[in-house]
């Protein structure tokens, strides 16, 4: 499959001219392999590889046998992040055409918070603290599938069969359950307060553990359930007419896809919190690096660029003793990526 | 053969396609025409099942739109509408190659390698085959997107206002096009069309529809008449014979 010239295909040709014809070809040959999207995924996995490889192992001084599972335990949760946020990005991105939204604009993290705040606004702090987490989970899990699917009949009921009126309901959505939240915020006492906030505050490394091998069974399943889909994902990429006339079932993958999200960002927001940006920042990257608009390429682009992220920037920034400030970066990062599309969307 | 039985599609109280019975399909090309708002391509998007019928029955060789699985319909009618924004970026080949997804859910084999080549080469788009749609200009793409439907082969050919904003040349190639299809394929394409006179040029039938309505039907001698293109448009139209052939003149 041929791709656009990137820059990494022209500038060893303009480098090359001069060279013997042997040598030149054999920098051809790089070049033509560099545009295949499957050599490009090898060194994502390559990359992503060596970031959890130094994120483990480099820099232990005391004892390997506490930090390395210690390490583990903190890239198994960044890596589920990176599958959940990475793959419902792109995913969500997919149903709605549009690479400026993210699953956080259908209002889904403000339903996360909505629900704990409901927890302790009903049954005190302490309710947050008691409670079984993976139960808490599965319930939150469930009223986001619950939601996304009550949203989508609801809309498609009234035969508005349009993806963007779904998502204008779900920002008005995301501000009604923003605005209850933090009405019944402001009327807790401070010290529950304080306890439901630090739950709500991105935290790539302060991760509840607890929730690890329920996130790990729920991203293994969507991940069973979303291979078999991707040829079908690529022609839901033409909108709603061209997949029907191809002999989609154009509103049940739509639905089938929407459960997806809400179970992966459920495992997003559970372990890490809301996050805004960082979905939009991977899922963007992976169309640009791929160089291919197929699933079975963008997909798993999506997850490797979410760990090189996560891990790779977790670990330089520990380096520079800048432990804790992930979150930020990326969002900040993430919130440029935005604006820029907004931007270039502009001019077009 | 498509049978349309007392089909009825309704936006709030209009009915924007009202009670239409019709059998389509029987001859190379049929041109639906009509004023804005007449249910032309309403109709059209009724048949290819990109619509719920409100009430009413559409049957395509037998088999009901509404209930028949849509793969099984996918390799007997392929139907475009004028959608031709696309988020991710194609090249013309990619995207013809999604004319296969329905023979092979996305899997595509030797025998589909060369129906997308036939598509590509049918279309004389060989030269523009690696580029990005987003490279081309308005004729190409229509063309590109004629050729996906092409690829699918499918016995049913369905175009909604193929001809929106293509200037006269790429208009008549894509005209000449569909009668070559008809022609040497045996396709049966129903396309809508603004222009009237590519219509009465280029179709072996014409159906007239106003206010949701069928309100003519025949070859063209028998609908290019000024009596009956004024019900249709409105609009005094005076109709002459040049070498043969009925022309509509409504400019002035």
């Amino acid at each position: 499959m041929r791709t656009e010239p990137s820059v990494i295909e022209r500038m060893p040709r303009a480098a090359a001219a001069p060279d013997a014809p042997a040598r030149r070809g054999a920098r051809e040959r790089v070049v033509v392999a560099l545009a295949r999207p499957g050599v490009r995924l090898a060194l994502l996995a390559a990359l992503a590889a060596a970031s959890v490889a130094v994120f483990v192992f480099v820099g232990i001084e005391g004892s390997w046998a506490f930090a390395v599972p210690f390490r583990l335990r903190k890239v198994a949760a960044m890596l589920l992040v990176a599958v959940a946020i990475g793959v419902s990005t792109v995913l969500f991105q997919t149903i709605t055409g549009n690479r400026i939204l993210s699953p956080a604009i259908m209002g889904f993290d403000a339903l996360y918070v909505l629900i704990q705040t409901v927890v302790v606004f009903a049954f005190g702090a302490g309710a947050l603290a008691t409670t079984d987490p993976n139960l808490m989970w599965l319930v939150e899990v469930g009223a986001m599938v619950v939601f996304s699917g009550l949203l989508f009949r609801w809309v498609f009921a009234r035969s508005a069969r349009s993806v963007h009126l779904l998502v204008l309901v779900g920002i008005v959505f995301g501000v009604l359950f923003r605005s209850v939240s933090s009405l019944m915020q402001r009327m807790l006492d401070p010290a529950a307060f304080a306890v439901l906030q630090d739950s709500f505050f991105a935290s790539f490394t302060g991760v509840d553990e607890t929730l690890l091998g329920i996130s790990t069974v729920a991203v293994v399943a969507v991940t069973a359930i979303a291979v078999p889909l991707v040829r079908r994902l690529d022609v839901l990429l033409l909108g709603e007419s061209h997949a029907i006339g191809l002999g989609v079932d154009h509103r049940r993958t739509v639905t089938l896809v929407l459960v997806l999200v809400a179970v992966l960002v459920s495992v997003s927001t559970a372990l890490v919190g809301p996050v805004a940006f960082f979905g939009l920042l991977v899922a963007n990257l992976a169309y640009l690096v791929v160089g291919s608009f197929r699933h079975a390429a963008t997909l798993p682009a999506a997850v490797l660029l979410g760990v090189i992220c996560l891990v790779g920037g977790q670990f330089l920034l520990e380096q520079l003793g800048l432990g804790t400030a992930l979150s930020v970066v990326i969002e900040f990062v993430g919130g440029i990526v935005f604006i820029l599309m907004l931007v270039r969307k502009g001019v077009r | 053969m498509i049978t349309v039985a007392s089909a009825t599609k309704r936006y709030g109280r209009t009915a924007v396609v009202d009670d239409v019975a019709l059998e389509l399909g029987d001859v190379g090309v049929t041109a639906i025409i009509g004023a804005n708002g007449a249910g032309k391509s309403t109709l059209l998007s009724l048949i290819g099942r990109l619509l719920p019928l409100d009430s009413g029955r559409i049957e395509i060789d037998g088999l009901d739109v509404g209930a028949t699985k849509g793969d099984v319909l996918a390799r007997l009618v392929a139907v475009l509408r004028q959608e031709n924004h696309l988020t991710a970026r194609l090249t013309v080949r990619d995207l013809v190659g999604f004319g296969r997804f329905p023979h092979g859910r996305g899997r595509i084999d030797a025998a589909g390698r060369a129906a997308i080549e036939e598509a590509i080469a049918y279309l004389d788009l060989e030269p523009l085959a690696e580029r990005f749609l987003d490279e081309l200009s308005g004729g190409q793409r229509q063309r590109a997107f004629i050729a996906m439907a092409l690829a699918q082969d499918t016995r049913y050919l369905l175009l909604d206002e193929p001809l929106n904003s293509l200037d006269l040349r790429h208009a008549v190639e894509i005209m000449r096009l569909l009668r070559r299809l008809a022609a040497e394929r045996g396709t049966r394409v129903v396309v809508v069309l603004h222009d009237l006179n590519f219509a009465a040029a280029h179709a072996d039938r014409i159906i007239a529809m106003r206010d949701g309505r069928v309100i003519a039907d025949g070859p063209p001698a028998s609908v290019m008449r000024s009596e009956v293109l004024e019900a249709v448009y409105d609009l005094p139209i005076d109709v002459r014979e040049i070498d043969g052939a009925r022309v509509g003149l409504y400019f002035r």
